[in-house]
């Protein structure tokens, strides 16, 4: 029906390529994906929908065992929990009320073949997911050929299903509380170039997430950051999170899809663990860097994991694990 | 001269940069191709990425790796340089890159020929007749910072970048010449353009170029081109 705004098939993406140029790519909120992968009774890793700011709309062929987790969606589809969608009903996801991306997982996941070890759609590449590009109207995703007595199977190990869905639900662990969002950040290699001023402002200054910002990167929009030695940089590797200026003074967030090498200078690294809220954060949405170390960058980490491995273990129990 | 490792510094939280030179020395970048094709063969489970660059070595874990990531890199580096970087065998592959610099493709051919006193023809002969080395593959899938180019045609960057250059064009800038795997905004000059995919996810190889090659160009025409093309459009 409706493709949504950009409506993606991602899983945790391709790993090993980054000397080929290729970024892992996959979910921009791998915390969500995961959750919403659970619910259904797959492996943390398979192939769902990412769903960024205005949901689809779409019909389901067949009974199907889902869950939306993420952002949240209005309308009265319960989230955060496994539901037994009947075959021919129609979902209509509608717009983000609170994070940006929501992951819509089926039972079995989807019946693509993975392109260098992985379903993530890599849009620059035009490969991965479904045919390398996002959802359009009439698209046809081919779920597992047993993917209705799989969802009741599936459904029915539920210990305490009722009706179509469960009373319970796994709160979400990456949705922003209240703006500016704060997050963490180690200084990056080349901090120390930039101006007093510069570096105070990016610690200190409220940043807003700029419209153009996509799959790549997130654009920051706030006071230019101006370098103190303006000497040529050697283009060097980059990572998920980090923060790199281009001559205009405005930073750029690198995101799933980011390049793997650039030659602008990096003035911080955003912590792994706080780069799924970022990813939660809608274009117009503010954020704050709060300066760590590395070590707090790496117990955030742990943190997270920590948080995440109940929630897998409740939802292992629930279907008699 | 064994190279000496100057510094392991933080990649993020999950990675490590290690590095052996700051400023661009071929040979210890052909030392860094080597020392990271040696890592490979014994990788630790939760080491996801080994890239090397110019004048070091990214190593890239997964967020599940729990332990000191600078640390465990260090070691891992240490370990592979006391038990020795194997030489290098023979001069390396050499890819051959057929070029159309003609004015449909080379949308800054007469600009760049103009500012430095010379025809589009010496200067694609001239682009033609040199070998390069591909120093790093990275930035966009595919895309080699190959070195090595004729300072008679060297130019700085463009002011003003352009929105979109289409994928395949051949572009020049300082010392060196990159070939646009897809359609991306680019500031460097373009001087013609190749019909070879650069990456293609279902090859076996899927990047043409990799760290360590050597690579020429050679002219075709656009009757050639359109032959060999497997450019995506």
């Amino acid at each position: 029906m409706r493709p949504g705004l950009l409506t993606t098939v991602q899983d945790h993406g391709r790993h090993g390529h980054q000397h080929l140029g290729l970024c892992p790519g996959g979910a921009m909120d791998p915390v969500s994906l995961t959750l919403a992968n659970v619910l259904v009774g797959n492996a943390p890793d398979d192939a769902a929908l990412e769903i960024t700011i205005l949901g689809p709309e779409l019909v389901f062929e067949e009974d199907t065992l889902v869950a939306l987790s993420g952002a949240e969606f209005p309308g009265g589809f319960p989230r955060h929990r496994p539901v037994l969608i009947a075959a021919g009903t129609k979902l209509a996801i509608g717009r983000a009320q609170r994070g940006a991306r929501g992951y819509l997982a089926v039972a079995g996941g989807f019946a693509l073949e993975p392109v260098l070890g992985s379903r993530a759609t890599y849009l620059p590449g035009r490969f991965g997911g479904f045919h390398g590009r996002s959802l359009r109207r009439g698209d046809l995703l081919p779920l597992r050929g047993d993917v209705a007595a799989l969802s009741k199977e599936r459904f029915l190990r539920l210990k305490r299903g009722k009706g179509r869905t469960v009373r319970w639900l796994v709160a979400p662990l990456t949705l922003p509380e209240h703006e500016p969002v704060v997050l963490h950040a180690i200084e990056g290699p080349h901090c120390a170039s930039f101006d007093a001023a510069s570096q105070r402002a990016f610690f200190d200054a409220t940043w807003k997430i700029a419209p153009e910002s996509n799959r790549m990167g997130f654009r920051l929009s706030g006071p230019a950051l101006v370098r103190a030695d303006g000497g040529e940089i050697l283009s060097g590797p980059t990572c998920l999170g980090t923060v790199q200026v281009p001559a205009s003074g405005a930073p750029i967030a690198l995101m799933a899809d980011h390049q793997t090498t650039g030659g602008y200078p990096r003035i911080a690294e955003i912590a792994t663990a706080d780069v799924p809220r970022l990813a939660q954060i809608a274009p117009g949405g503010t954020v704050r860097f709060a300066r760590c170390d590395l070590k707090t960058a790496v117990d955030l980490r742990r943190d997270l994991k920590a948080r995440l491995a109940p929630a897998l273990r409740a939802i292992g129990w629930e279907y008699g694990g | 001269m064994k190279p000496r490792l100057l510094a392991v510094v933080p990649l993020g939280d999950c990675g490590a940069y290690v590095e052996f030179s700051r400023t661009l020395d071929l040979e210890i970048n052909a030392f860094v191709q080597r020392l990271g094709a040696a890592l490979e063969a014994d990788t630790p489970p939760l080491l996801r990425d080994i890239v090397p660059a110019f004048g070091g070595l990214a190593l890239h874990f997964a967020p599940e790796f729990d332990g000191d990531v600078l640390e465990a890199a260090r070691e891992l580096v240490e370990r592979r340089l006391k038990a020795g970087v194997p030489a290098a065998k023979g001069a390396g592959r050499l890819v051959e890159v057929p070029v159309c610099y003609e004015p449909q493709f080379a949308l800054d051919l007469k600009e760049v020929s103009e500012s430095r006193n010379i025809s589009g023809e010496e200067l694609a002969a001239l682009h033609c007749a040199r070998e390069y080395r591909v120093l790093m593959v990275g930035f966009a899938p595919g895309h080699g910072y190959l070195w090595g180019l004729d300072p008679k045609i060297a130019v700085p960057r463009r002011a003003n970048p352009r929105a979109e250059v289409p994928a395949g064009s051949v572009a020049i800038a300082n010392e060196q010449t990159v070939v646009y795997p897809y359609a991306i905004s680019g500031g460097w000059s373009v001087i013609g353009r190749t019909p070879l995919r650069i990456f293609d996810a279902a090859r076996a190889e899927p990047s043409l170029f990799l760290a360590g090659d050597r690579v020429r160009f050679h002219a075709i025409d656009a009757a050639e081109f359109r032959r060999q093309s497997e450019a995506p459009a």
